[in-house]
């Protein structure tokens, strides 16, 4: 059920988008009011206004972490002036269950350009890059496209539309892995070497990027930059239903009638989403639980479905808004083998670099691999929950581990019968071969 | 260059399309360690996959000892360190695919190349990998074939789209 004539005024980030789908190039987006935010910028604000109005509408990171983009900047600002500065947009989508930057770089791809430049303005940096994921072979054909579109047009490269800003944008793919999606991780990518985390303190707005204060968004985050500049911040902060300002990009996917995704306020409730954007699950199916967003964020269930769709709202309830778009898990789909699926995901993608992670993973696969063909032992579940505690947030270098730990954790919260039923093997049973004993102490 | 020739070949032969090409990414203020991962990309274009060979042309070239180049090509996923078919078949085996029936799509495709997940068919035509979320969950279950991607896969859509590739 999608509106087909989308509002500037309620949809301020996706009324431009065309209802065939196609993308919408230099032309039109001039023509639909595109790089006005640009101008009124460049002739009308300081940068310092620009990052005083970005604090004070109160934007939230929207690559799933939500912090808050205002600190983020004035961190930035803070370092010397004179020095190289560098800004990056993560577009280096690979959460599962999301598809937003996508959805968005297939579209507009001159509305995150837009977006990037403002950004660029107001941290004062004069090179930029997008740094795109190496598998999305068609947004990285319109990127190409879009960029030399915007240099022809002097969006892009010396003196913008005759100021004293100039500003390069260039467009780095990567070649897989889906920790290079981690900020520090993908710095490191992009100076060519292993797609490891870096450790914080000190943060990529000190030293970042060939050692220069880096600034890392996320596509969705900057293409909301333009509409915060041009309109009244007021205004932005009352497109929500909740504390949280602005609009997001939200959707279902999984065994719903129609799975999508849609600009909505914050502070709609994910049963408005499921039911009426959705369509509802398919025919003969029953929502089991859900993910709010992405595979790094804990199971919800149907009586959370009531649940204000925001950063804090979902916190309440046990989980995090992530990337903000949710997958719907049927009663027809065992708990257990969803989980396998979702741990052998992070177990591969761990990058190996700190203990509990790169350890802990292919553990809690083995255990439930053995518990999926009903050979659980006794104490597995003890096991499981000891390796959650030991990939809680701080005792690894990225939120990777953090992340593959929440959705095990709440599952055993909420469906701990399902693995309670698993456990055949009784302790006793176990023999264990301790190489150079005799085998009357095998147990 | 004919680039038939040269796919999937053992032997590395120098040439100057490729010194050209990654000489050509020494722009835009990226130094010879940060063009790296474009420079592989750029040599398993041409050959299909990254011999120990050319990583010795590279290291001469970019100036970086042959261990640093080894641990990041091993590190990427789409970097290839043995040889790969013509055509090499990602399937998506992420959550969303999970629920939506990749196991079905992984089972027809492993029973008509006669290969498991991981191996190339003994014609080198056709390597099977898994790769994680294509970022099409509402159009599952997804694969993508070299540089294509394919949508709402079905038994006989996939075997449709298998022989339109022989």
């Amino acid at each position: 059920m999608r509106n087909t004539n989308l509002s500037e005024e309620s949809h301020p980030l996706t009324w431009r988008f065309r209802e065939d789908r196609k993308t919408i190039w230099i032309k039109e987006y001039i023509k639909k009011n595109g790089y006005s935010s640009l101008k009124k910028c460049l002739n009308e604000m300081t940068s310092k206004k620009v990052i005083e109005k970005v604090i004070k509408s109160n934007l939230k990171g929207r690559g799933g972490a939500g912090f808050p983009t205002g600190v983020k900047w004035n961190l930035m600002s803070q370092n010397k002036e004179n020095i190289n500065k560098y800004l990056i947009c993560n577009a280096d989508e690979m959460e599962p269950g999301t598809y937003k930057d996508r959805w968005i770089i297939e579209n507009s791809p001159h509305q995150l350009i837009e977006g990037i430049i403002i950004s660029a303005y107001a941290l004062n940096i004069s090179s930029g890059y997008i740094f795109l994921r190496g598998e999305y072979i068609f947004p990285e054909k319109i990127l190409i496209k879009a960029l030399n579109e915007s240099y022809i047009n002097n969006f892009l490269g010396k003196n913008i539309l005759n100021s004293e800003f100039s500003f390069n944008l260039y467009l780095h793919t990567g070649a897989g892995r889906y920790i290079c999606g981690e900020e520090t991780a993908l710095i490191n990518s992009l100076e060519g070497k292993r797609a490891n985390p870096r450790i914080k303190p000190p943060f990529p707005a000190n030293i970042g990027l060939w050692g220069k204060p880096t600034c890392v968004n996320n596509v969705e985050t900057l293409i909301n930059i333009p509409i915060i500049v041009s309109n009244s911040t007021h205004w932005y902060k009352n497109l929500s239903r909740n504390e949280d300002s602005g609009t997001k990009l939200m959707g279902f996917s999984g065994l719903v009638k129609n799975p999508g995704v849609w600009e909505l306020p914050f502070g709609i409730t994910a049963r408005e989403i499921l039911e009426n954007y959705a369509g509802g699950m398919k025919d003969n199916l029953k929502l089991q639980a859900w993910l709010p967003g992405g595979a790094g964020t804990s199971l919800l269930l149907e009586k959370h479905l009531d649940t204000e769709m925001g950063f804090s709202s979902i916190q309440k309830a046990g989980s995090r808004l992530g990337t903000g778009l949710s997958l719907a898990i049927d009663n027809q789909t065992n708990i257990i083998t969803l989980l396998l699926n979702l741990e052998k995901f992070f177990s591969r993608e761990s990058c190996g670099l700190c203990t509990p992670c790169r350890d802990g993973l292919p553990w809690i696969v083995k255990i439930l691999k053995s518990m999926k063909n009903k050979k659980g032992c006794e104490g597995d579940i003890e096991i499981l929950n000891n390796l959650c505690l030991q990939m809680s947030p701080g005792n690894t270098f990225c939120a990777h581990a953090p992340g593959a730990a929440a959705p095990l954790q709440s599952a055993m919260k909420y469906f701990i019968k399902d693995f309670e039923n698993t456990i055949t093997i009784k302790k006793d049973e176990i023999r264990i071969k301790f190489p150079g004993i005799q085998t009357n102490f095998k147990k | 260059m004919n680039k038939k020739n040269i796919f999937n070949q053992k032997n590395f032969i120098i040439n100057n399309m490729i010194k050209k090409e990654i000489n050509s990414l020494k722009k835009n203020g990226f130094d010879s360690r940060s063009i790296l991962i474009e420079s592989l990309k750029i040599i398993q274009k041409y050959y299909g996959w990254v011999s120990d060979s050319s990583i010795g042309f590279l290291s001469k070239i970019l100036k970086l000892p042959v261990s640093e180049i080894e641990s990041v090509a091993t590190f990427y996923s789409q970097i290839f360190r043995s040889p790969v078919g013509r055509y090499v078949i990602k399937f998506c085996d992420s959550v969303v695919c999970y629920i939506t029936g990749y196991k079905k799509i992984q089972r027809i495709l492993e029973k008509r190349l006669c290969i498991k997940s991981g191996e190339t068919t003994i014609d080198n035509n056709f390597t099977l990998l898994p790769i994680c979320c294509l970022g099409a969950c509402n159009k599952g279950p997804v694969i993508m074939i070299n540089q294509k991607t394919y949508f709402y896969l079905n038994k006989s859509s996939i075997l449709k789209i298998l022989d339109s590739l022989k």
